[in-house]
């Protein structure tokens, strides 16, 4: 137990480095799921089939398959490129390879929530909007967009705390995030079942804290509803019931 | 070692694919059988956590499903801290952890908690026995009240209204987001291979560190899995063709 509060400074920066992974992902993942989501409900069928092509991808390959692929694969096909260009070779570090991979791979499920979420908005509102003589952006964004968040929240809230969990992985290229750490201090005190136990009790910690901050948030956007919001696996999948749904349970 | 798959493979090229070449393809073909004792190990590991996890979740769900007071809440830390925290430190937790133990390490159970293989089976095991309680929980809270109206005027006990309508009910509304649960396990199960387990992934790996290639392994390992989950998903969906027909009609 001393070992802990030893080690508690290394492991607190251990949870930063996770949870600004996770961050970081979650911005790419949010950008990839909005154009995700736009290429699903387009209408010409490039876009839609480059969509649900990248929806099978993520659905088909384990993560940490994407992952190794993309920190050597994407490594060897980058220095190859700048060879090409005359260029001097570089090394990805494993953060961004980290953010990359599970950026992607979180994009193809918010994709599938903003689609939801945007199915889930009356079409009444659009008509009203046009009505009343707002221009297409103005539509999108004063009358679209607020209630397209209001409606993504608890599916959002859903990705993130998978998301959370699934940085652990980038430990296995050598990132020094929370787990990476407890690892290393594992071995040099011979104690892995205490540093294993605590870095559990950190991701535990981010998930209450987490779902304390998702509630205050979802409260926020339906606090003009008295009736309680349609859960996510309702606004995620309308009409669709024997369908197996896109609902994230990665490990 | 495997418990059906057995021992891998020695890892020499297969001389039937000799005259192929040297490209990324005839390589993988030239090691065909250690990709198929990976496929073997990632599926056995796979059925038989999920056989066990089964075994978990039927009690842990009833027991959060009828609100015992010490049951349902022992199941339901289960299950909240099985799936609030990563696999990978479960796995590490196990494999690294246990042995820390003398308790652990002079017990009649360690021949067996000192290989990796049954480690991560434990691992998988409870892991996919928390995600599947969770499933089955919703599933059995949204039994028709009728259906057991039903059962006791037709004068059944207790325990048999419990396996003769309530659980065959509840498992046909939890098949599809189960058949979910299955390809998550099988993609989850990748995490065997970081700790030293020889399946699809842990072959990619062995190619590439071998041959000093950086992504024919692991795209030949995606492509498996990729493979594997489609698979599975006709499975499921034969299985929901059979045991949901009656939710078709009208559709």
């Amino acid at each position: 137990m001393s070992k802990l509060i030893e080690y508690a400074p290394l492991l607190l920066s251990g949870a930063l480095v996770t949870i600004s992974l996770a961050v970081s992902s979650l911005l790419l993942a949010t950008i990839l799921g909005a154009l995700g989501a736009w290429g699903k409900l387009s209408k010409s069928l490039a876009p839609r089939a480059i969509a649900s092509a990248y929806t099978t991808l993520i659905r088909g390959v384990p993560d940490l398959v994407m992952m190794l692929l993309v920190y050597y694969g994407g490594q060897r096909l980058l220095n190859q490129l700048l060879e090409a260009l005359g260029q001097e070779r570089i090394d990805v570090s494993p953060f961004l390879a980290g953010v990359a991979t599970i950026g992607f791979i979180f994009g193809a499920y918010l994709a599938e929530t903003f689609r939801g979420a945007y199915l889930a908005i009356p079409k009444g509102q659009r008509e009203a909007a046009t009505s009343l003589g707002l221009r297409p952006r103005q539509t999108l964004w004063l009358v679209t967009l607020p209630q397209l968040i209001r409606h993504a929240i608890p599916g959002y809230g859903n990705v993130w705390l998978v998301l959370v969990k699934s940085t652990a992985i980038v430990s296995v290229i050598g990132l020094e995030d929370v787990v990476g750490l407890a690892d290393k201090a594992a071995k040099s005190t011979r104690e892995p079942f205490l540093f294993f136990l605590a870095v559990i009790g950190v991701f535990l910690a981010i998930t209450a804290l987490s779902q304390w901050l998702l509630r205050k948030l979802d409260a926020r956007y339906s606090a003009h509803l008295n009736i309680p919001l349609p859960d996510a696996k309702k606004a995620g999948a309308p009409a669709e019931s024997a369908q197996p749904t896109m609902a994230p349970a990665l490990r | 070692m495997a418990l059906i798959c057995g021992r891998p493979p020695r890892t020499s090229p297969d001389p039937a694919f000799a005259d192929w070449g040297d490209g990324g393809a005839a390589l993988a073909l030239k090691h065909w059988s250690m990709f198929a004792h990976g496929a073997c190990v990632t599926v056995e590991l796979t059925a038989l956590s999920l056989i066990f996890g089964m075994l978990i979740a039927i009690p842990a769900a009833l027991a959060m499903a009828r609100g015992w007071r010490f049951w349902g809440g022992f199941a339901r830390s289960y299950a909240y801290v099985f799936r609030g925290s990563p696999l990978l430190v479960q796995a590490y937790l196990i494999y690294y952890g246990l042995s820390q133990f003398e308790v652990v390490r002079d017990s009649v159970l360690w021949p067996f908690l000192r290989e990796a293989y049954w480690c991560a089976l434990l691992a998988f095991t409870l892991n996919t026995g928390a995600y599947t309680a969770e499933i089955l929980r919703g599933a059995i809270a949204a039994t028709p009240k009728g259906e057991l109206e039903g059962a006791k005027a037709l004068g059944l006990s207790p325990f048999k209204s419990t396996w003769l309508v309530e659980l065959p009910s509840a498992a046909r509304r939890a098949l599809p987001q189960y058949g979910n649960e299955i390809i998550f396990m099988m993609h989850g199960s990748v995490i065997a291979s970081v700790i030293t387990i020889q399946d699809i992934l842990g072959a990619g790996r062995t190619l590439n560190a071998k041959y000093y290639v950086a992504y024919e392994g692991f795209i030949t390992a995606a492509l498996l899995y990729m493979a594997l989950t489609m698979v599975i998903v006709l499975c499921v969906r034969g299985m929901e063709k059979r045991w949901l027909a009656h939710l078709a009609v009208g559709r």
